[in-house]
């Protein structure tokens, strides 16, 4: 199977700080792959390297086989990126949008006529084609966004958080774009911090202060609760009951989801009682815990703490 | 060229969008234009005078009338002998006041030095300056006329004339000073709009992060600069014969010199200018920065330090050193030639020399600017 992309050791020093810090990963061609992190985690450091707009300062990426440090103009040439903001011309019409960013990418004459056409008829704009950018609503924006970015039918395509502020619905009819795009055979690389789309993805990475804490397909990589039970847990004073938990060596990670706790223990039916019952113990009751099935969020904080521990761990040790 | 074509249409695309800001820089500088031309004319003519005659002779008559005659002066008021002269002017019915003393005519009659006083409104430097060097030569007039007549009679006949002083002011012969102040408010003007623009339209691109879907694009900073500043270099060279065409209806300031020398200069100054806004969008962040900051740099020198309204080499040694840095200054001295002189760019190769470095120094430095910020 070809790659899409391939990223060895790939670093980013921003004086002191190491925004992204050695990191290696593969991704296919065709492949679907869902880039996740918190704000701040370097996940847009790395596509930025990856679109050829910030050199790296150690390591290597390639992208269609193309190396971005050194021909990073060649891999502007080669992929599509839409960044979160849109990024269209709102003074602008959505027909002068495609021609302008058709122009840019070199299009011209019939191959951008029938790029344009294409265009409109993707996003859904047909008969819009005059109105002013300004005036469509965020869904529409999005979906002329991403037409923009691939117009000039690249193989590889970056989405920096694109479904940021967009309706629910826009939100399900911009994914089936992407399903559509990827049976084509293009490369869909997609960072968002909605975890429940990164469903969508076939692989999902997970960066956090720099390094990757999990890569692996969605299933793989919510195996890592195979072994436990993931508990919902209500008590009255839900923070005393955090630091109550957290104190449990029976438990092996708790988290706050708004006014419940997350808590993550080896046996469910033995988990629900005990932790019922050291609450209660503890004057917080009345309290109840149910097993629920791990979202993202539960395994994306899972290996944030993981990842949290292990590098206190050896600054610890001897 | 494709590229390029995409970024220009879209630049134009946009200012069409925009027509407030068309306005400002195609109005704007017709406007400034009618504004300093009648408020900022140096020329000082009429200037009322009160005459206290204590003489009331023939002679105390002919000088009156030889003030009135020079057309710099009108007579506004005739104060009576003891009247309070410091209240005329503190009043502002008149700048200055002729004192003719009694026993004016006698004297000259004798062939003996008469005196008279002239009290001058000194609250503004430059108007009295020129009122008094009018007076001077009214006076001195009338003083060779006296001269002229004395020594006929005393039988020096036709033989006596004396210096015939014939001045001629070459190209500006009324020395009136819009004719003087168009090519300096042109330079002004330009340099105002042509920065001012290209800064903004890049900066927004930053707020509104358009600017990022430009980098990713595969433009090559040439294409990207061109494309941003073709459209505005169109737009600028149509304000400056927006100002040219305002100079000749309202004022009567035609071209003398060649137009080509006049495009070429003016293609000169407008690169330097273009690349000046470029350097000040690298720079700022947000539009608000990028307007003061436009307007500090472009404004400011183009009016105090190009010897537009102030001469250079008045100015402190340090002060005419930084001059050489303000491309307005060597494009006055073109402008001046051109428009006023009708000479062509042979007597400038240092001006144009001036512009061209200026203009190379801010687009490699915009250049530069813009390939580190992309790395």
């Amino acid at each position: 199977m070809a790659l899409a992309v391939e990223i060895r050791d790939l670093g980013k020093r921003f004086g002191a700080f190491r925004a992204v810090d050695g990191i290696s990963f593969d991704v296919a061609e065709g492949e679907i792959f869902g880039f996740l992190g918190a704000n701040g985690a370097g996940k847009s450091t790395t596509i930025r390297m990856l679109c050829g707009l910030l050199r790296p300062t150690s390591g290597s990426a390639r992208v269609l086989g193309i190396d971005v440090a050194k021909e990073p103009e060649e891999v502007k040439r080669r992929i599509g990126y839409m960044s979160q903001r849109f990024s269209l011309y709102e003074d602008l019409s959505v027909r002068q949008n495609l021609r302008f960013f058709g122009g840019v990418y070199g299009l011209r004459g019939a191959a951008l006529a029938a790029r344009e056409a294409w265009a409109v008829e993707m996003s859904g704009l047909a008969g819009k084609e005059d109105l002013l950018t300004g005036s469509l609503p965020g869904g529409w924006k999005q979906r002329l966004a991403l037409a923009c970015a691939v117009l000039h039918q690249p193989r590889i395509v970056f989405l920096d958080e694109p479904t940021s502020g967009v309706d629910p619905l826009s939100r399900r009819r911009f994914w089936r774009l992407i399903d559509a795009m990827s049976a084509e055979g293009v490369t869909v690389f997609v960072t968002t911090h909605y975890l429940e789309e990164a469903e969508h993805c076939h692989r999902l990475a997970l960066i956090h202060a720099g390094r990757l804490s999990a890569l692996g397909t969605v299933a793989g990589v919510k195996a890592v609760f195979r072994d436990h039970a993931v508990l919902e847990v209500a008590a009255p004073r839900i923070v005393e009951a955090l630091e109550t938990l957290a104190r449990q060596p029976f438990v092996r990670d708790v988290s706050a989801f708004g006014t419940r706790l997350h808590v993550v223990v080896d046996d469910a039916a033995a988990g629900v009682s005990r932790v019922v019952a050291v609450l209660e113990a503890a004057g917080n009751g009345p309290a109840t815990a149910e097993r629920i099935v791990p979202s993202l969020e539960d395994v994306f904080i899972h290996h944030v703490q993981h990842e949290e521990s292990r590098r206190r761990e050896p600054a610890a040790g001897p | 060229m494709t590229k390029l074509r995409a970024v220009a249409v879209k630049e134009l695309r946009q200012i069409r969008r925009d027509p407030l800001s068309l306005l400002m820089l195609l109005g704007l500088p017709a406007f400034m234009l009618v504004l300093y031309g009648f408020a900022l004319n140096f020329d000082v003519r009429h200037v009322d005078l009160a005459v206290q005659d204590h003489d009331h002779t023939a002679r105390s008559r002919e000088l009156v009338a030889a003030f009135v005659r020079s057309t710099y002066f009108d007579l506004a008021a005739t104060p009576a002998p003891g009247a309070d002269l410091e209240d005329l002017t503190a009043r502002g019915i008149a700048r200055a006041v002729l004192v003719i003393p009694g026993g004016y005519g006698e004297e000259l009659a004798r062939g003996r030095p008469a005196e008279v006083q002239l009290l001058l409104d000194g609250a503004d430097a430059n108007t009295a300056t020129t009122v008094l060097g009018y007076a001077g030569a009214v006076v001195a007039e009338a003083n060779a006329e006296a001269l002229r007549r004395t020594l006929m009679r005393a039988g020096g006949g036709e033989a006596v004339t004396g210096i015939s002083y014939r001045p001629l002011v070459w190209y500006n012969p009324e020395l009136s000073s819009t004719r003087f102040l168009v090519p300096g408010l042109m330079g002004v003007l330009l340099m105002l709009t042509a920065v001012l623009a290209t800064a903004l339209s890049i900066v927004r691109e930053k707020e509104r992060g358009t600017i990022e879907q430009l980098r990713v694009a595969p433009l090559r900073t040439v294409e990207l600069i061109l494309g941003k500043t073709l459209p505005y270099l169109a737009v600028s060279f149509l304000a400056a014969a927006i100002i040219l065409l305002a100079a000749r209806a309202l004022f009567g300031v035609e071209v003398r010199g060649s137009y080509l020398a006049l495009l070429a200069a003016t293609l000169l100054y407008l690169l330097g200018a273009l690349g000046l806004g470029i350097l000040i969008s690298t720079l700022a962040d947000s539009q608000s920065v990028a307007f003061q900051g436009g307007l500090l740099v472009s404004l400011l020198p183009a009016v105090l330090l190009s010897g537009f309204i102030f001469q250079i080499r008045a100015m402190p040694a340090f002060l005419q050193l930084v001059t050489y840095a303000v491309p307005a200054r060597y494009y006055l001295v073109i402008l001046r030639g051109v428009i006023i002189k009708g000479s062509g760019l042979g007597p400038y190769p240092e001006e144009v020399a001036g512009l061209a470095l200026f203009a190379v120094a801010t687009l490699g430095l915009a250049t530069l600017r813009l390939v580190r910020e992309e790395a």
